[in-house]
């Protein structure tokens, strides 16, 4: 299997007071090894199930999730999560926060080298200075930056990002997107993005997946043809225009506006 | 420390004092209607023997009171916290158990065990107190934002990982905050029972054996000292608070 994650005809409902509410349908996803593919779809279509299903925290009804050739059965440290809320312990300082996945993944690193790592990307996201301050004396994007060295930190294959940027004013927003960039030119995985903003799926990922409405499917898949650094200039080129028109209107169809 | 911090409070103390000495002798009150502080310290004198010895039973007893609801509290929430079926089960019993007046429970108490005072007073201390500390921490634990269980959990940690390292100290200024409740109440508890055991010792029993000898000015001098111990044991929680989850407080900005 040459595809890191495979995720082939998933299905999952929530059971809730009012019956099952279906949330996917027949999903289909693939990323190859060192691939980041964004995924888009209208609001609570089940995005952020997906990314569960993905790293292990729940089980499908039905369809497969694969793992670097292997069946996804529960939680595995080879995987590293962000989210919209950057959920710092507000009980340690920033580099005991980044710490933490290294408490319970078995690297075998000795203290001193766990230490300096989270040093090392902690200065590769711009805030070397900032080891010994408490989440709350940093700002939005600069938590958000230590969530990012947190999920990490243990080296994971498969780095997971539900909407990390979500919360964050355009310019933070464009910020951390070079800094994704610099993290993904030094620290290999292979990642999906979950996004409200197009322009930021077309900048970070090389493949757009947009998602139907509940029970979301697979609707559209894009290839990106932007490749290696990238520069804010480059969503302003009539290509990117293009990429951005064919991504706004797979939305409205999935958002049921238009027809397909 | 400033001389600010200390002398400020310790002179409207003094002034507290004079105050209430002046309004007791403009008044002409005999001392069983009120007490001054001039009768009060001859009173201390007096009993200072006692006061030692029934002041370290009271003291050692709420305390005592007080871990046993720690202990059980803790316990109780963790499993209301972590489990909705035993949250909707217990959940009932539990109120319906605080809201039965405690002073009624005090009398059943000391008849149910005629003599144990000890053991007496430690059970209607932790009976009284242990109440809030099992409602925080299962409020806390409950309502623990499932990103914080994720963020463990997403890497293959155990359940007890995720409590030891997230939950519960996650949870801990809410546990200070009942903690300062349940050491006010674990207090009342213990006098209560006190009070009403006869040979019971304690500060309570002092109280109670200078109501029946009529000595007035000893009745007031076991209220200054239990409002000296009480404020003592809520500092000692105070302090304990902002070692374990000093965190919490935030910078005036
Ligand atoms: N634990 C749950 N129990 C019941 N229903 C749920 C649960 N979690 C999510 N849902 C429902 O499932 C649907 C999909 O939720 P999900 O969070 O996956 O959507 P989303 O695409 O991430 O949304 P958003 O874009 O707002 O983040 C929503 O309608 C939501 O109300
Ligand atoms: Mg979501």
């Amino acid at each position: 299997m040459s595809n890191l994650i495979d995720i082939k005809g998933v299905r999952h409902a929530y059971k809730t007071p009012s019956g099952p509410l279906p949330v996917l349908d027949g999903l289909e996803l693939s990323v190859p090894e060192g691939g980041f593919a964004a995924v888009v779809g209208p609001s609570g279509c089940g995005k952020s199930t997906l990314t569960r299903l993905v790293a292990g925290l729940m089980k499908p009804d039905a369809g497969e999730v694969w793992l670097h050739g292997e069946l996804v059965k529960g939680p595995k440290s080879t995987v590293g999560m962000a989210f919209q809320n950057p959920v710092l312990l507000e009980w340690r300082t920033i580099l005991q926060n980044v710490m933490l996945p290294l408490e319970i993944v078995d690297t075998g690193m000795s203290r001193k080298a766990r230490e300096d790592r989270a040093r090392h990307l902690l200065d590769l996201v711009g805030l070397s200075g900032f080891e010994d301050k408490r989440p709350s004396e940093l700002s939005g994007g600069m938590r958000q930056r230590a969530s990012l060295c947190r999920a990490i930190v243990h080296k994971p294959e498969v780095l997971i990002l539900d909407e990390p940027f979500g919360a964050l004013d355009a310019f933070t927003r464009e910020d951390l997107w070079q800094t994704m960039h610099k993290v993904k030119a030094e620290e290999p995985f292979t990642g999906v993005l979950i996004t409200h903003d197009l322009r930021e799926s077309i900048f970070l990922a090389d493949q757009v997946i947009v998602l139907s409405g509940r029970p979301a499917k697979t609707q559209y898949v894009m290839d990106v043809h932007l490749t290696g650094e990238r520069d804010i200039e480059m969503l302003y080129t009539p290509e990117s225009a293009d990429a951005l028109n064919t991504l706004r209107q797979q939305i409205r169809i999935a958002q049921g506006r238009e027809a397909a | 420390m400033t001389l600010r911090q200390i002398g400020v409070p310790l002179a409207a103390l003094i002034l507290f004092g004079l105050f209430w000495e002046w309004l007791v002798w403009v008044n002409g009150w005999p001392n069983y209607k009120m007490a001054s502080p001039s009768d009060i310290w001859p009173a201390f004198w007096k009993f200072r023997g006692l006061f030692l010895e029934y002041g370290w039973d009271t003291l050692w007893r709420t305390v005592v009171g007080l871990l046993l609801s720690v202990v059980f509290g803790v316990f109780l929430g963790m499993i209301m916290g972590l489990s909705r079926t035993m949250r909707d089960a217990l959940y009932p019993l539990l109120v319906g158990f605080n809201a039965i007046p405690k002073a009624t429970v005090v009398p059943i108490i000391a008849l149910m065990f005629v003599g144990q005072h000890d053991m007496n007073t430690i059970l209607i201390a932790f009976l009284i107190s242990f109440f809030p500390i099992a409602v925080s921490v299962s409020i806390g634990l409950s309502t623990l934002e499932p990103e914080y269980r994720d963020i463990l959990a997403s890497l293959g940690a155990s359940k007890f990982t995720i409590f030891w390292k997230i939950a519960l100290p996650k949870t801990l200024p809410e546990f200070f905050g009942a903690l300062k409740v349940a050491v006010t109440l674990a207090f009342i508890g213990t006098n209560l029972m006190e009070i009403v055991e006869p040979h019971g010792r304690g500060l309570g029993h002092l109280f109670d054996s200078g109501k029946i000898s009529a000595d007035y000015p000893l009745m007031f001098a076991v209220l200054i000292a239990l409002a000296l111990m009480g404020i003592v044991l809520y500092y000692v929680v105070v302090a304990l608070e902002k070692v374990f989850a000093g965190w919490a407080e935030r910078n005036p900005t």
